[in-house]
């Protein structure tokens, strides 16, 4: 479905790449500040590029009525919730993964902090799908929500940013990074396990 | 035998009361027409009924399932003003995305409804390139697959000409003949045995 509309996912992979891009002709093109600042600037980026994706999540869905029978068919909503979310991340999250080892050389990482960026950004990525499906369900049915969504998500997504971020910065002193990565996986672990069920509530109750 | 109760229902949209203290009963082979003006709370009741909204106060159920049970929904087909298509997908994708989503293992019957409600040479064309009426004939298109005793139609005459509507009283009436029940809303005149009216 993605493929037959393929600016709703291509545009924010865009984003993403672009204004990573736009760092070092703004800041300095110099190794070792570039290095300095690469965790934080493609987290940052990484979680905008999402915000921005997540405004579709539920929009069309809810504009031409199929999300009206996704929440009245008999099967549990939390699960097709779920299904919708890893859709998004697939499109998303994945891509941005993927095209993450790029983004860090270009930036000066080193190959040990590549490799702690992208274990970051796979156990990362997929909470931002997850906590971002609860701002998008309870936004749906508003008009011009996009800022709002921005200021619901993102308070919610500074933690994850904190963990990522410093993990990537610790492995370029050489220190040990796994205390930050439990705790992402942590986290991705109770929005996986909340998240489906906070946001069927939302819908619902945005839907009435 | 069926029933479909709706017990003490009251609804209420901002300050308003649409309806207080509304009961009905329906059994198989009913065909209910809800009218009343602009604003009644029409829609506001079939949205009840197919567990989409909560009333006030009051109860719903089939055969002693209460609404949104996973049982009820299951029972329950419900067609709104929006004409729930993706526009990226073709009528058929579409047809089978609403029968799954209903459970009817109904995927292989796309082709023949289409047929039936006269969309014949549209199979694969996305739902972005139809007209509004013929958007309409997709959705209703699911109602020849569908098997959920009790259908809730809002306004499903809308944007049909002559022969679509023909099409659909036929489909209504059989399917209230196969012991079905049929809610709907509408302002045109139509021609349905055994029709009930109830006015809000």
């Amino acid at each position: 479905m993605a493929m037959r509309n393929p600016s709703s996912f291509l545009n924010p992979l865009l984003f993403f790449v672009i204004a990573i891009s736009l760092f070092p002709l703004a800041i300095s093109p110099e190794a070792h500040t570039l290095a300095n600042i690469a965790p934080g600037v493609i987290w940052v980026t990484c979680m905008l590029a999402v915000l921005l994706s997540l405004n579709a999540l539920f929009h069309t869905d809810y504009d031409n009525g199929v999300l009206e029978q996704m929440v009245i068919s008999h099967h549990p909503l939390p699960l097709l919730i779920l299904a919708k979310t890893t859709a998004h991340w697939l499109l998303t999250g994945l891509p941005i993964v993927l095209l993450s080892p790029l983004l860090g050389a270009a930036l000066f990482l080193d190959s040990g902090s590549i490799g702690v960026l992208i274990a970051t950004l796979l156990l990362g990525t997929p909470s931002l799908s997850l906590i971002g499906t609860i701002g998008a369900s309870l936004i749906v049915g508003i008009k011009n929500s996009g800022m709002l969504l921005s200021l619901l998500i993102l308070p919610l997504y500074t933690p994850i940013l904190i963990f990522a971020s410093s993990a990537i910065s610790q492995s370029q002193y050489g220190l040990p990074t796994s205390a930050q990565l439990y705790f992402l996986a942590s986290i991705l672990t109770l929005s996986l396990m909340g998240s489906p069920f906070i946001s069927s509530l939302a819908l619902r109750t945005s839907l009435e | 035998m069926s029933e479909l109760i709706v017990k003490e229902l009251s609804c209420q949209r901002g300050y308003n009361v649409l309806f207080d203290g509304l009961s009905f009963s329906l059994s198989s082979g009913d065909i209910l027409r809800i009218s009343g003006a602009n604003g009644s709370g029409k829609t506001s009741l079939l949205k009840i009924l197919a567990g989409l909204n909560t009333p006030e106060c009051g109860s719903v159920s089939f055969n002693q399932q209460q609404a949104r049970t996973s049982e009820y929904q299951e029972a329950v087909f419900y067609l709104g003003h929006l004409p729930a298509l993706s526009p990226e997908l073709s009528c058929t994708e579409n047809l089978n995305f609403l029968s799954r989503l209903h459970d009817n293992k109904g995927a292989a019957k796309t082709k023949g409804a289409l047929l039936a409600i006269g969309l014949k040479g549209y199979e694969d064309e996305y739902a972005a390139n139809l007209s509004a009426g013929q958007k309409r004939r997709v959705v209703l298109a699911s109602l020849f697959i569908n098997k959920a005793p009790i259908w809730l139609l809002d306004e499903p005459f809308t944007a049909l000409d002559s022969d679509g509507i023909r099409i659909l009283e036929e489909q209504i009436n059989k399917h209230s003949d196969n012991g079905g029940i049929c809610i709907l809303t509408t302002h045109q005149e139509c021609h349905l045995s055994n029709m009930k009216t109830l006015t809000l």
